[in-house]
């Protein structure tokens, strides 16, 4: 009987990538992979020291039938006919971790399966891609920057690990925080921009603003408060909050590695379907802000490449053990199944890979494209990308 | 305290349970002496709250561990032997999980996770429900059930797709008269309370105060609900500014709540114990009316396995950073009727799958209707499925369609 249940646990990944593949097909006229020769322009053909890489992962995945899926493609309009087309696609990204947000980041940006406490303060137990990028390469700390949410991901930017550590982690930048600083605690008409984590909805974790945080806003973005405060009453999210702060980030100090958390689509949470969807659509337009950025700043245009992908994803309405869209609680494989795409110089355009990945190879991955070397990492480098 | 291990079970280790809890697993605690330490809590988590568990939830519970006791040494090492195999951190069992058994489950799904053993455990878990409900089959309802859900109240015209996730199922009626409509509804739920009579057996669920309805229907809204609902975010406010709070330490705090402490005494234990469970166990059902009431239709369900349940969706809060939707009044909140509506249309389609996974799903009718609009669906065993009707009907009439 175990057996069989697990035969039919992968049986329900290979065919929600199916799917997800034949979604893609008809919906953004992509080819696959396998049918292709190698792409003779690859990133290697800009120098190492030009190349740059921005990732993008959404805090609370999102399922196929409100994105992928006929009935959801017109939550992601920018996803399917800017960027697919643009972008190689994996459609099986499989996170065999803990379904935890911050410690399902951590797992990412490790490539270690992080069993940290996902609600505790805690830095990762491996090296960070961060800490490989800035000792291998031997890059300052200005070069590697983190723009998160609140949640504990203040300590993602290094781990606790003897090798690397304190001093060569990236820099984190939390704009919630940053926003606090600049009010001086008085809030007023930037709520909506304040919005908190949602995975334990009735949390809210305190928001404090200090010294430290208004010296990044001045010294290292050259915002000043005022500017900040009036360009964020033009915002309408935290995520959108957090955009600002990373293309003031790119525009200021051109960071070769940049990782950016969403959260707005963690709102499903609170169980109101209408505002989850709404996190999709907002999170699918800010994706392609970000795209449209690299590809306008000189710092980055024509040597980046963004990588996009969920943490994981949400439970599945046919598992009775959850409760559909609201949480990732199951472990199930819809919980545990995502996807990625990567677009840039010497990656394939219109491309779609249906081999299962792990979480874990985003890093080694890096590692390839960037020159360092991921010693404690678990996964592989993605060979497609290479 | 030293720890406990299953085996060493006796009778005064349950002094603190409820008096019918308490004598329920003295009956078998034989049986509970012979089940592995990953396991046993998760019986003991529903046994202790015997006394105030729904009549067919007791059943069912006493029908699992009667099936448990009468297998052989050789079938019960099988049925049990997966979980024998879960590992267990010495902080686990040293854990006062007989008292705590909720508590325990709890901080076992967050070893499991983080030693990869989730996937052990939800094989062993799948592999001895498949082994029970075929031992021990649901019992057919007496009645075939009906679910009704009512969306979009406040809402005077919406122009997107409703029930789209349901079409497929039944006929989407697109002239219905709304007229008297929730009247005809509450009408139609109350005849079958007198037809099939049983405690717990219909119910109606609104997300607003409850309109008029008859003392037979087992009846719980969001509205009525406004007092506890205040007295649980002053709470939960307080706790969050306690230093070293964490949403961990909140849920527990929460998990042991009691009804009087959040003025809950409607003189029925069992339904002012299911109302706590609803607003401290649900996520968001504190804040959203829409959230309210899936989650309550979704346990009602899975719980009292009524035969008849009608769900009202009204008008949620409109989104706010959470600390000020904590603090919302009634008079200071502001809606999001159509917000709540594509909530609502939703929520209609999770009530008929939960309906769907209780016994009698064959049999099983359900009807969703834009309230005081002209749009509704049905799905019932001769409804043609993936049909639209543009012919002027009623809700009386739909609902015969469905007996």
């Amino acid at each position: 009987m175990g057996s069989t249940v697990l035969a039919s646990h992968q049986d329900l990944t290979r065919q929600l990538a199916w799917s997800r593949r034949e979604f893609l097909r008809t919906g953004a006229a992509m080819a696959l992979g396998s049918t292709l020769f190698p792409n003779p322009i690859a990133l290697a053909g800009v120098p190492i020291k030009k190349r740059k890489v921005v990732v993008i992962t959404f805090g609370g995945g999102a399922r196929d039938q409100e994105t992928f899926a006929p009935e959801g493609q017109e939550n992601i309009p920018h996803l399917m006919r800017e960027l697919f087309p643009q972008s190689t696609f994996f459609t099986q990204v499989i996170n065999r971790g803990i379904l935890g947000h911050y410690v399902a980041t951590a797992s990412l940006a490790t490539g270690v399966y992080e069993t940290i406490n996902n609600f505790a303060s805690l830095p990762p137990e491996h090296p960070t891609v961060f800490e490989y990028f800035r000792k291998d390469l031997k890059r300052p700390s200005s070069d590697a920057w983190i723009v998160a949410p609140s949640n504990g991901f203040n300590r993602i930017g290094e781990s606790n690990n003897r090798g690397y550590g304190p001093g060569l982690g990236g820099s984190v930048i939390l704009p919630k925080h940053l926003l606090t600083a600049a009010m001086s605690g008085r809030t007023t008409d930037y709520e909506h921009l304040l919005r908190d984590n949602y995975e334990s909805p009735l949390f809210v974790p305190d928001l404090g603003g200090n010294e430290f945080q208004l010296k990044q806003l001045e010294l290292m973005l050259k915002l000043s408060v005022d500017d900040f405060k009036s360009h964020a009453l033009t915002l309408s999210s935290p995520d959108e909050l957090s955009l600002y702060i990373a293309r003031r980030l790119m525009r200021q100090l051109a960071p070769s590695l940049l990782w950016i958390t969403l959260h707005d689509i963690d709102i499903a949470h609170a169980g109101a379907y209408s505002l989850y969807i709404e996190g999709i659509r907002r999170t699918d337009r800010l994706c392609a802000e970000m795209w449209k950025a690299i590809q306008s700043e000189p710092e980055y245009a024509g040597h980046t490449a963004l990588f996009i992908l969920p943490d994981f994803g949400r439970d599945s309405d046919d598992n009775s053990g959850g409760n559909g869209f609201q949480h990732h609680r199951t472990g199930d494989a819809l919980s545990r199944t995502t996807w990625m795409m990567a677009l840039g110089p010497g990656i394939r355009e219109g491309v779609l890979y249906d081999r299962a990945l792990q979480s874990t190879d985003l890093v080694p991955t890096l590692g390839s494209l960037l020159g360092f070397s991921a010693s404690f990492a678990q996964g592989k480098p993605v060979e497609e990308l290479l | 305290m030293m720890p406990i291990f299953p085996h060493e079970l006796k009778p005064e280790h349950f002094s603190r349970y409820p008096p019918q809890a308490k004598k329920f697993v003295i009956d078998y605690i034989a049986v509970l002496q012979r089940l592995p330490l990953s396991f046993l809590p998760s019986v003991l988590r529903e046994a202790i709250e015997y006394d105030y568990k729904f009549p067919l939830e007791r059943k069912t519970l006493e029908r699992e561990l009667a099936n448990l006791n009468s297998l052989s040494a050789e079938e019960f090492k099988e049925w049990v032997q997966d979980f024998a195999q879960i590992r267990l951190s010495v902080a686990l069992q040293d854990f006062d999980w007989i008292n705590s058994p909720a508590q325990f489950v709890e901080q076992l799904s967050s070893h499991l996770w983080t030693t990869h053993q989730l996937d052990a455990f939800r094989t062993a878990a799948l592999a001895y429900a498949d082994r029970l409900n075929a031992a021990v089959p649901l019992e057919a309802p007496k009645a075939p059930r009906l679910g009704i859900t009512v969306v979009g109240q406040s809402v005077a015209s919406y122009d997107g797709p409703l029930f789209r996730k349901l079409r497929a199922h039944g006929a989407y009626y697109s002239r219905v008269n709304p007229k008297d409509g929730l009247r005809a509804l509450l009408d139609a739920v109350a005849a079958r309370a007198k037809a099939h009579p049983a405690p717990y057996a219909h119910w109606y669920i609104d997300g607003d105060m409850q309109a008029e309805h008859d003392v037979a229907l087992t009846s719980i809204s969001y509205g009525a609900l406004g007092a506890p609902r205040a007295a649980l975010l002053g709470k939960i406010r307080a706790e969050i500014a306690r230093p070293g709070m964490g949403p961990e330490a909140l849920r527990t705090h929460l998990a042991q709540l009691r009804p009087a402490d959040l003025g809950l005494a409607n003189g029925n234990e069992v339904l002012d114990r299911f109302c706590i469970k609803m607003l401290t166990e649900g996520s968001g059902t504190q804040i959203f009316s829409t959230t309210f009431v899936q989650w309550t239709t979704r346990e009602a369900l899975r719980r009292a396995q009524p035969l008849t349940l009608l769900a009202r969706f009204a008008p949620r809060q409109r989104q706010r950073p959470m600390n000020e939707m904590l603090e919302a009044t009634a008079e200071s909140a502001e809606f999001d009727p159509v917000g709540s509506l594509v909530d609502a249309d939703m929520g209609a389609y999770y009530n008929w799958v939960n309906q769907q996974r209780l016994a009698g799903a064959n049999e099983s009718a359900f009807l969703v209707w834009f309230e005081g609009q002209s749009q509704a669906l049905a799905i019932g065993p001769t409804t043609p499925r993936g049909t639209t009707s543009n012919s002027a009907t009623s809700l009386e009439q739909i609902l015969a369609s469905l007996a």
